[in-house]
């Protein structure tokens, strides 16, 4: 197990390491200097904002600049606010985002689970068909149409929360329902998928033979083996939510990187781009590393022979 | 049961001729190829039926307004900007009447608009017909979702054949490859490839599709792995047929229930990502339109003019919901196992 | 010899999205205390629809049409699920075929023997672990007290079938259902399991009702033997009787496709065409269409049984009094040979008065 951890986070790394190198040349690609008043400033200017972002220097030293600077966490200063790291940016907007994506995660995810496992159950009735339809509008309709929707009729029509403000608890509500969406309807189909699977099984139905009752054998066995493989879907979550935070902080005016990301695009900040590609990259590897390894500790097939599923 | 068997006819113990006893033997009921019975439980699934039949109507509409768009989607007509949705005499809902400040007005006598004259759904803020803009938009998207599925499907098939059908240490790599592009977010990825090559109905098409095949080819890989050793492919080897001649003839078609399933997962996954992308400001360029753009012109004025926003967003969603549920249909005719 | 169980007329039918399919057409059986008896049939006569029917355990689309299934004095077909959760695992156990498939993966064998125990008596935990290795010893799992800590994937198939059977026998049911608990196994270990079950059957002193499609395993299992067919049971008669002298056609029919010794032909005797689609059963017997021998009758009206001994009767037209005499195929003709020998040779045919036969057809 330990080996096998080991070798998943030399992967890790070698991974975070290759995407470093793909923005950062992606980034060398783009024609001119990135300079949003360029056409204003003389020649001089611009040769002086090229020594002070380190740009007058060979591609391949600023590469290594790059790289060694990222490995101490330093990921180069913003265009856009002068003399601002990155890091530091990222750093003050992280919280934000974390909080609505852990948020948005287990609300998603308890309630798809929940939503899923009565589908399952009551199999063919009214209220698989609300769940399945449930799960299918969260799956369809674009977070940020539903984000819009709920801050027109929730916000500004009824004027229950706030519409665009980041203080407080309840200005997190709805970007967390907004966000919510998605993973409940992905994990609800999941698991419905899985249970219905898992109650079809022949020991399911030996444990009824041995007298349990329906609620018996859901608590017992149905839950905990169509609950394991619903853990994989934790990495698709998270990319899921980066997505989804984008638009939803930028609705709801809510100073995370997710709108920091956007407003980096919309003004060509290429440090803050390529940081906050990191930043997400590191997420989702240590998420999908994180899910491999609890995989391994809850599921006994794996747990004991210490590789690969039995199938 | 006494009184029965008195009555039975005098014939009747015998023996029976052998023709009568092949006549008996039915067969219950006549084969089907694989997709004509998949075809007809798509049928039995009147959610997938019904959403195949929308999304035929749409796609329709929106190539159909090329030719009959009600009005020119890019004609300006500042005067008649920020009109609402009005039908004929109007009615409600579309009864051309704008809250303005508390006070509700007739919008187009304001604007001086000649009577008999309407737009369906209303202008946006350069006095364009919101129906053209939307019927133009939906071509857009769906042509960019058309061609990034497109390109999806040619790398991720050719990607997952080859991978699987080759195994070995040309497996390994190809796989490693897969992991590390699918340690980025893809959404970040779409975002670098737009930043670089600049927004347009191509750029944005590649760049969808260059992290929606991933999917795609795992998917063939698998199969094509599973397939690989089973008889019929060994038989073909046996035969000497050439390997292009085998993926062609004997895995490709064993290969095409997971690829359709497959696409149409995929090509809502596309039109998001173009709205999605249009929303936040990178995508397609103006004049043109999509549903995204719509969308990110609405929101602009959507506390006052709801909408400019509702009727792109409804299309959009409809279009996003067709989609998945006929995909949903089409995954449980393909493969009745997880037919819930 | 006392019935512990007694099932009338069971009628079953699923309902799919063609109609109505009739899985079972009317069943009658009774199970006599402390014997064996074997259901055989091909895959999809409705054996395994019958036993689950006893268990209450049939699919959500399954109605039970008609019938009653009496077990101490209760019509289990009436219980509520909660009857039905006191009676299952506790008085009524079964084991199923697969035992890759048959235990939860992500729960240590201990505790899923242990759970029948846990559910039906209240037992202390001390003594269910106590009685949990005692029961593994008792099929032959090795090292009992610490495998009963190991999930199920570290066992062989043999070893999981034996812990199957453990999960069964924990609380001493008074009848066992295995529903082809050697079908997925090697042949060693299938003989294996089998002695096992016949050693814990005398040892335990239960009734089993030993559903398989294999006639090979019934010979040294079943005390009784009923063959079923398209949803009928067509002829039940003493182990003896339906090897040595069957009366029906299709049991003529699986006795012949079955390699013996003394088998000398090239290749085996397979009953030609295929079982009846039960959307629609044929009318009369549904045997008729693949029967080489049959009447213009059995197309028109299905067979009632006709009684042969007190413990033999089969649903053949032949043996009605106005019927031609037939010549059963050559093999047998050379057990019934056998048989009259055996007799003759003052063999001790079973023929206790006790045993009432079930003739539903024409009791009413």
């Amino acid at each position: 197990m330990r080996k096998y951890i080991l070798k998943r986070v030399l992967y890790m790394l070698l991974t975070l390491f290759l995407i470093a190198t793909i923005t950062f040349f992606l980034m060398k690609l783009l024609p001119g200097t990135p300079y949003q008043n360029q056409d204003k400033m003389s020649a001089s200017q611009i040769h002086m904002m090229n020594v002070q972002y380190g740009l007058n220097k060979p591609v391949w030293q600023q590469y290594l600049i790059y790289i060694f600077g990222m490995v101490h966490g330093n990921l180069g200063i913003s265009f856009q606010f002068s003399s601002q790291p990155v890091s530091y940016l990222i750093a003050t907007r992280i919280g934000p985002s974390l909080q609505l994506g852990i948020q948005a995660m287990i609300v998603g995810s308890i309630l798809g689970i929940l939503l899923g496992a009565i589908a399952a159950i009551r199999k063919n009735t009214w209220a698989d068909t609300l769940a399945t339809l449930l799960a299918i509008l969260g799956m369809s309709i674009p977070n940020f149409v539903f984000a819009v929707l709920l801050q027109y009729i929730l916000g500004f029509k009824l004027k229950l929360f706030p519409i665009a403000l980041w203080d407080n608890f309840s200005s997190s509500i709805l970007p967390t329902i907004a966000l919510a969406m998605m993973p409940l309807a992905e994990t609800a189909r999941f698991m419905r998928t899985e249970m219905i699977d898992v109650l079809n099984s022949d020991y399911i139905m030996l444990a009824r033979a041995k007298g349990l009752t329906q609620a018996g054998v859901v608590w017992h066995h149905a839950l905990r083996n169509s609950l394991i493989p619903v853990i994989t879907l934790a990495g698709p979550l998270a990319v899921n939510l980066m997505t989804g935070s984008m638009v939803v902080e930028n609705i709801f005016s809510i100073p995370g990187i997710g709108e920091q990301f956007v407003k980096s695009i919309t003004t060509n900040d290429y440090p803050t781009i390529m940081g906050v590609t990191m930043v997400y990259s590191l997420m989702l590897v240590v998420v999908i590393l994180i899910v491999d390894i609890l995989y391994g500790i809850i599921d006994p097939r794996i747990r004991l022979s210490g590789s690969e599923v039995n199938a | 049961m006494a009184d029965e068997k008195m009555q039975l006819p005098k014939d009747a113990f015998e023996p029976l001729q052998a023709t009568e006893q092949l006549n008996s033997e039915r067969i219950a009921a006549p084969s089907l190829t694989f997709l004509q019975d998949a075809w007809r439980r798509l049928k039995k699934n009147k959610a997938a039926v019904i959403s195949l039949w929308v999304l035929v109507v749409i796609i329709i509409l929106a190539v159909g307004s090329i030719w009959f768009s009600p009005r020119n989607p890019n004609a300006q007509n500042a005067a008649y900007a920020n009109l609402p949705p009005k039908i004929g005499g109007g009615f409600w809902g579309f009864d051309g009447k704008a809250n303005i400040a508390g006070a509700v007005v007739d919008a187009y006598k304001q604007a001086g608009v000649p009577k008999g004259t309407y737009y369906i759904l209303g202008t946006d803020y350069l006095g364009r017909d919101l129906l053209s803009r939307i019927l133009f938009g939906t071509r857009i998207s769906l042509l960019v979702a058309f061609v990034a599925t497109f390109f999806d499907l040619v790398i991720g098939v050719a990607y997952g054949m080859i991978s699987g059908w080759y195994g070995g240490r040309v497996d390994t790599i190809m796989q490693r490859v897969l992991e590390v592009i699918s340690s980025v977010p893809n959404l970040v990825v779409v975002i670098l490839m737009i930043v670089v090559f600049k927004p347009g109905i191509f750029s944005i098409s590649m760049a969808i599709a260059i992290t929606g095949w991933i999917t795609m080819a795992r998917l063939i890989r698998a199969q094509t792995l599973k397939m690989k050793d089973q008889e019929f492919i060994l038989a073909a080897r046996t035969l000497g047929e050439s390997t292009r001649k085998i993926a062609l003839k004997h895995l490709l078609p064993n290969l095409s229930s997971t690829i359709i399933i497959q696409l149409m997962f995929t090509i809502p996954t596309a039109i998001f990502f173009e709205a999605f992308l249009s929303f936040i400001g990178i995508g397609i360029s103006a004049p043109n339109a999509s549903l995204g753009t719509l969308l990110n012109d609405g929101y602009k004025t959507f506390r006052f003019l709801p909408y400019q926003m509702w009727y792109p967003a409804a299309v959009l969603s409809i279009i996003m919901i067709a989609f998945n549920l006929l995909a949903d249909g089409l995954r449980d005719a393909f493969d009745p196992r997880t037919r819930g | 010899m006392e019935n512990i169980l007694e099932v009338k007329d069971l009628t079953v039918n699923f309902g799919t999205f063609a109609g109505d399919v009739q899985a079972v057409r009317g069943v009658s059986f009774d199970l006599h205390k402390g014997e064996t008896l074997a259901i055989v049939g091909e895959t999809g006569s409705g054996k395994s629809v019958t036993t689950k029917a006893i268990m209450g355990l049939l699919d959500s689309n399954a109605k039970v049409a008609s019938g009653t299934i009496m077990f101490e004095g209760q019509d289990l077909l009436k219980a509520s699920a909660h009857e039905m959760a006191t009676v299952n695992g506790n008085s009524i156990a079964e084991i199923i075929q697969d035992p890759m498939t048959s235990l939860d993966p992500t729960m240590t064998i201990g505790k899923q023997v242990s759970e029948p125990l846990r559910i039906h008596k209240s037992m202390s935990k001390e003594k269910a672990i106590a009685r949990t290795k005692e029961v593994l010893e008792l099929v032959g799992i090795q090292n009992a007290a610490a495998r009963m800590k190991d999930y199920p994937h570290q066992f062989s198939g043999g070893q999981r079938q034996r812990i199957v059977i453990a999960m069964a026998l924990v609380n001493y049911p008074k009848i066992l259902i295995a529903d082809e608990p050697t079908t997925a196994l090697d042949v060693t270990i299938q003989a294996q399991i089998l002695n096992l079950m016949t050693e814990l059957q005398q040892k335990i002193d239960t009734s089993i009702i030993f559903i398989t499609h294999d006639l090979g395993v019934v010979a040294g299992m079943a005390d009784r033997v009923a063959v079923m067919y398209a949803g009928k049971i067509i002829e039940v008669g003493t182990v003896d009787e339906i090897f040595y002298d069957p009366k029906h056609p299709y049991t003529w029919g699986l006795i012949n496709s079955m390699p013996t010794l003394d088998t000398k032909a090239d290749r085996l005797y397979a009953i030609p065409g295929t079982p009846p689609d039960l959307l629609d059963p044929p009318k009369g017997d549904a045997f008729a269409p693949r029967n080489a021998y049959a009447l213009k009758i059995d197309t028109q009206q299905a067979p009632p049984f006709f009684p042969v001994t007190a413990t033999h009767a089969a649903a053949t037209w032949l043996l009605h009094p106005a019927a031609p005499t037939v010549t059963p195929p050559p093999e047998i003709v050379r057990r019934q040979a056998i048989y009259q020998q055996m007799i003759a040779k003052g063999f001790d045919q079973p023929n206790n008065p006790a045993v009432k036969l079930n003739t539903p057809a024409t009791d009413q």
